[in-house]
């Protein structure tokens, strides 16, 4: 692979969730260690991410969700990724999401999960892991 | 307070107790970091002395608990005459689950309701709506019709129980729910207590629950005050909400500064509307976050009082004390609680909460252990209730009035808080006030910079976050979370085919057709939003209205 390529990224908040402040300090983490970083705002739809994802020729759509809503959201972006044959976007998620919850993400697709406490420099150290 | 004779010998021993104590010290035990600092980044000295506070006037900066400046207080004994109200937000799934736990939290010695929707309902979608899918029932109760909001309310008289309700972009909706459940009780509105948030502002700046554009939403928002003023005179229409712009990522100085310039843009907002600043003023409440940095959190509360009180009284020539008092419910960090070693967010909460009443709340609630994780399971509720009640009951420190006046560092943070945040009003002022400053996106570039720079201090070990980035310990998953049943959706939406096929559909009809009207005029929409909630018209639909005519907020996205 080439190791000069700059990383793309995808923040996205799906659903009704407003609280965004982890989404944006990943974002401005991610940038400082040199990623292209979008961030869509907030309540975009499923439809709306993958969109922009494909559009953006993303390599990692980060999604975040606090709401509970993670299963029924996480799981239709993946569904939609590989209706569009673009599932060769890395799928991250993080925020409130009980520990349970997390295989079942993984089983579906979710590359990773990172909850509440987790440092930037492990998630930037996972994309760099995968894409690179 | 001192002459300068005082001050004077002061200095000067001080000067010595530097040269000869502390260098002598320091040399031998250097001391644990280079540079001490409040989480708003005001420096921390070794030893606070009279030095600190030597231009404070007691008469002036402090008065008298009960009256103006209010520092030390809205009322004159405070909670020697009663607590706090100990009001814990709840609710999710549907209005019989929630009405469940309400019951529940009454009997455990609860003293405030305090309703919590779920997002479509905050955003003003039906459970049925496409974008509510996953979503119903999640962080609060589902509410489509009056109907909920009767079952919600199901045996809770309302005229012996407070209710506060987290509702900002519908809250004039909600309110007219709450007003037909109270006629139907028989309870006279003269008799209703409690509060919507009604809080646009901050939902553009931090929480994200808007749906109109600013200026039709201030319109709302003055139309409440209106017809509370007249209808519902004990009702708090508005709580000026600094808790969202905190879990934003603000410090205890841009909170205060922030969430005091939306009031400004409120109070402005009204007089411009017409209204009196006394018959409105005095029903405005306020809403802090208290997180663990007790001392700089209890002279934030202080200074925001003192700070309220000159703006009503110096800016909008106010009259009415009650205009002047700034009164308001706290509730502890939700951003401050880990996911890791959940026990140790209970003595977070009791530290912050601490906090709030050494601050002189009206009101409290306490976080939950497991809110890092999910919503709270009853177990857990029950803990983070006990922790105010242990606070109000064993303590002592509710047995006399602001027991932390007088402290050199308490006053002199309480003054540097309050100078920091005048500085930034006046900064918003020359933006042209909140609204404008919100637009350019001052106000969340600000705070986005402080959440980013919080993150940076943690993850290099500047600021210790116990079980995070110390103490770390090898943990099992959490057992016993609570789970929202995902059939609430399915269950709503069948209750909607229902309720559309029992009610008076042209009667529907007829009260969304004349709130279209209205909303077209500048008439106050209060009278006609009843009537369309007594017809059970949906929340979606009474929104959907309101959305054609006024049109919906987009976004500006900063980063």
């Amino acid at each position: 692979m080439n190791t000069t390529k700059r990383i793309r990224v995808i923040i996205a908040k799906p659903g009704l969730d407003g609280h965004d402040r982890g989404a944006k300090v990943i974002a401005r983490a991610l940038r400082d260690a040199g990623m292209e970083v979008i961030y869509t705002g907030l309540r975009q739809t499923p439809e709306q991410i993958v969109e922009t994802a494909i559009q953006e020729d993303a390599d990692v759509i980060g999604l975040s969700s606090l709401s509970g809503a993670h299963l029924h959201l996480f799981s239709k972006v993946i569904e939609l990724l590989r209706e569009k044959k673009a599932d060769n976007i890395i799928v991250i998620g993080g925020g409130v999401i009980p520990e349970e919850d997390i295989p079942e993400l993984k089983k579906m697709g979710i590359a990773e999960v990172f909850t509440p406490g987790t440092s930037t420099k492990d998630i930037i150290d996972f994309i760099k892991s995968k894409v690179l | 307070m001192f002459d300068n004779d005082k001050i004077n010998a002061i200095e000067q021993k001080y000067n010595e107790w530097e040269e000869k104590s502390v260098k002598k010290t320091v040399q031998r035990f250097p001391e644990r970091k280079t540079a001490f600092k409040t989480g708003s980044n005001i420096e921390v000295k070794n030893l606070y002395t009279p030095l600190d506070i030597k231009d404070l006037d007691y008469i002036e900066d402090l008065g008298f608990p009960g009256e103006y400046p209010f520092t030390r207080g809205v009322q004159p004994t405070m909670y020697r005459g009663r607590f706090w109200t100990m009001r814990q937000y709840a609710g999710f799934g549907t209005a019989e689950e929630s009405n469940k736990r309400y019951k529940f939290l009454l009997e455990q010695g609860q003293t405030g309701l305090s309703v919590a929707f779920d997002l479509p309902t905050q955003i003003g979608y039906d459970s049925d709506h496409p974008l509510a899918q996953g979503e119903v029932g999640k962080v609060g109760v589902a509410i489509d019709s009056l109907e909920d909001m009767e079952i919600l309310f199901d045996g809770i008289p309302l005229d012996r129980v407070s209710t506060s309700m987290t509702i900002n972009a519908p809250a004039a909706i909600l309110l007219a729910m709450y007003i037909a459940i109270a006629e139907k009780q028989n309870v006279p509105l003269e008799k209703l207590s409690g509060t919507i948030q009604n809080d646009i502002l901050k939902e553009y700046i931090a929480r994200g629950t808007y749906i109109f554009p600013p200026e039709p939403s201030m319109r709302l928002i003055t139309d409440i005050f209106e017809y509370c003023s007249k209808n519902i005179p004990n009702w708090n229409t508005i709580s000026i909400s600094g808790y969202h712009i905190r879990e934003a990522g603000a410090t205890a100085v841009q909170e205060v500064a922030f969430t005091l310039a939306n009031g400004i843009a409120y109070v402005d907002a009204a007089i411009k509307a017409g209204l009196n600043v006394d018959d409105f003023a005095p029903r405005l409440s306020f809403f802090f976050n208290a997180h663990n940095d007790i001392l700089e959190e209890v002279a934030k509360f202080r200074a925001a009082r003192r700070l309220w009180a000159k703006i009503m009284k110096d800016r909008f020539n106010a009259t009415n004390k009650k205009s002047m008092m700034l009164r308001f419910h706290t509730q502890t960090g939700g951003s401050t609680l880990t996911a890791q070693q959940p026990d140790n967010n209970i003595i977070r909460v009791t530290l912050q909460a601490l906090a709030a009443v050494l601050g002189g709340t009206q009101s409290l609630h306490t976080n939950s252990r497991d809110e890092a994780l999910a919503l709270p399971t009853e177990d857990s509720v029950r803990i983070a209730l006990r922790t105010q009640q242990i606070i109000a009951y064993e303590s002592g420190v509710a047995e006399t009035v602001d027991p932390l006046a007088g402290s050199y560092y308490i006053e002199y943070l309480t003054d540097k808080i309050e100078k920091e945040a005048q500085e930034y009003i006046d900064k918003i002022d020359r933006l042209g006030g909140a609204s404008k400053a919100i637009e350019k996106g001052f106000i969340q570039q600000e705070i986005q910079d402080s959440a980013y720079n919080y993150q940076k201090e943690v993850e290099n070990n500047q600021r210790i976050i116990v079980g995070v980035n110390k103490f770390r310990i090898e943990e099992a998953p959490p057992k016993d979370l609570l789970k929202v049943d995902p059939e609430v959706g399915r269950r709503q939406e069948q209750k909607l085919i229902q309720l559309k096929k029992n009610r008076n559909n042209d009667e529907v009809e007829r009260t969304l057709n004349n709130l279209k009207k209205m909303a077209k005029t500048k008439e106050n929409l209060m009278p006609a939003i009843i009537d369309c909630v007594k017809s059970y018209a949906t929340l979606g639909e009474i929104c959907g209205i309101l959305r054609e005519v006024f049109g919906e907020y987009k976004q500006a996205v900063i980063l």
